[in-house]
């Protein structure tokens, strides 16, 4: 999985990209973490709230922290299993 | 999706009523616990001083943390309806009056973290939103915000609030028609109109009102908790400066008489940054002790309004020339409302 976070730098994002990283460890999911840090690229994805994060090129939420557990759903439902299911 | 409400959106609801009845109970009985409570403690009778103070904290702490708890979970219901996208949507196709009305009010109702003023300023102008509207929007959240407006309720009464919206709200508006009047474009970054930004997106997530109630509990716990300490502080401040402290402090060089006062608050404002939390319990400190109600409430205005973090993280879209002109056209609402203030109250 290719997930991106996308933030300035501010408290939510790096809590965010930390919890992320949490998700993913919980899920077993290997996952390559970049951030995005340039609002040329922010803007590209149409996000305007930060921080967000990017699946591949699905933005799957943004201006919100939530917590680790929300996300681990969130990135189950991403990741290459549900796929099979459709 | 069926017609009949299924069982997690009633069981939802019910709760919502459950809350709501136990939420009245506690604000209608509030004044008799604060005075029982006082009873209690050894020594100290609800007629002397000392009592008169815990009890104006303990009564003032549970009404703010009510108020508090009603808005932010009312705000937060709302904001479920509309997105930031939806916003930029409304706001592209309005007239000038409309829009801007428009502008400020979902301004109001659309908070957000200062690091997304950037992308929102750059998806809004992207879009083909006026530039003065998306100067509106993004002057009108930080300085009308419910927090803000609950903590001014509790502090100076529900009227002072009341002037405060209009006034903020009218900050908000004659700013942005000015920016956006005297034609600046010219001095927005050339490439924030470049950018091709995505206006179409799916994969918003369908929400039921099981999932508002649910994210309204998270955001009151999440606000209530970031700023309770302030609002203790203040109020328990609050609560001395009504007991003891001398009413003329600063009434000599800040009161109503001397001219100067507004400025040199809104100046010392500019650099300071804090949320309204933060300020309104200092705001309220030095208006019991004799600065002038516009004078304070400019200051708290110039602080949450104009803050040094997000004019340098602005400046990467907006030129030097636009960013001082956004500062001195803002800074001027404020001065004329805190004078407005002054001489009306």
């Amino acid at each position: 999985m290719e997930l991106k976070v996308l933030g300035i730098g501010c408290a939510n994002c790096q809590t965010l990209e930390q919890r992320a990283r949490e998700a993913l460890l919980q899920l077993g999911v290997a996952a390559d973490v970049t951030k995005v840090t340039d609002f040329d690229d922010i803007a590209a994805y149409g996000v305007m709230r930060l921080p967000a994060l990017v699946v591949g090129d699905k933005v799957i939420l943004a201006g919100r922290v939530p917590k680790t557990e929300e996300l681990v759903s969130l990135l189950a439902h991403e990741s290459p299993a549900p796929e099979v299911e459709r | 999706m069926t017609t009949t409400a299924p069982p997690r959106t009633r069981e939802a609801w019910a709760r919502f009523a459950g809350t709501a009845a136990l939420w009245v109970a506690l604000f209608v009985l509030n004044g008799r616990f604060a005075d029982w409570l006082v009873s209690l403690i050894p020594g100290v009778t609800e007629d002397g001083r000392l009592g008169e103070v815990i009890r104006f904290f303990i009564y003032d702490t549970i009404k703010i943390g009510l108020l508090l708890t009603a808005v932010v979970f009312a705000v937060t219901v709302l904001r479920s309806f509309i997105s930031v996208e939806r916003t930029r949507d409304l706001l592209g196709g309005r007239g000038r009056v409309v829009g801007y009305a428009l502008a400020a009010a979902l301004g109001v109702v659309m908070p957000f973290c200062s690091c997304s003023a950037v992308p929102m300023f750059i998806g809004f102008v992207a879009a083909g939103v006026p530039l003065g509207m998306t100067m509106t929007f993004l002057i009108a959240s930080p300085l009308v915000n419910e927090v803000a407006v609950i903590l001014v309720a509790g502090s100076f009464g529900v009227e002072v609030a009341a002037l405060y919206v209009a006034t903020g709200l009218a900050v908000a508006v004659v700013s942005g028609a000015v920016i956006g009047r005297l034609g600046l474009e010219r001095w927005v970054e050339p490439f924030v109109f470049a950018v091709r930004t995505p206006t179409a997106r799916g994969g918003a997530p369908r929400l039921d009102w099981a999932d508002r109630f649910a994210a309204a509990r998270v955001e009151v716990r999440a606000i209530l908790g970031r700023v309770w300490p302030y609002l203790v502080a203040g109020i328990a401040i609050g609560a001395v400066i009504h007991g003891w402290a001398p009413e003329d402090l600063f009434a000599r060089w800040a009161g109503e008489d001397d001219p100067l006062a507004v400025p040199i608050a809104v100046l010392f404002g500019i650099p300071l940054y804090s949320n309204a939390a933060g300020t309104i319990p200092l705001v309220e400190a030095l208006n019991a002790k004799g600065v002038a109600l516009g004078t304070s409430i400019a200051f708290m205005m110039s602080v949450v309004a104009l803050s040094l973090p997000e004019l340098i993280l602005l400046r990467r879209v907006l030129t030097v020339r636009l960013l001082a002109t956004f500062v001195a056209i803002v800074a001027t609402g404020i001065l004329i409302t805190g004078y407005l203030l002054n001489v009306i109250v």
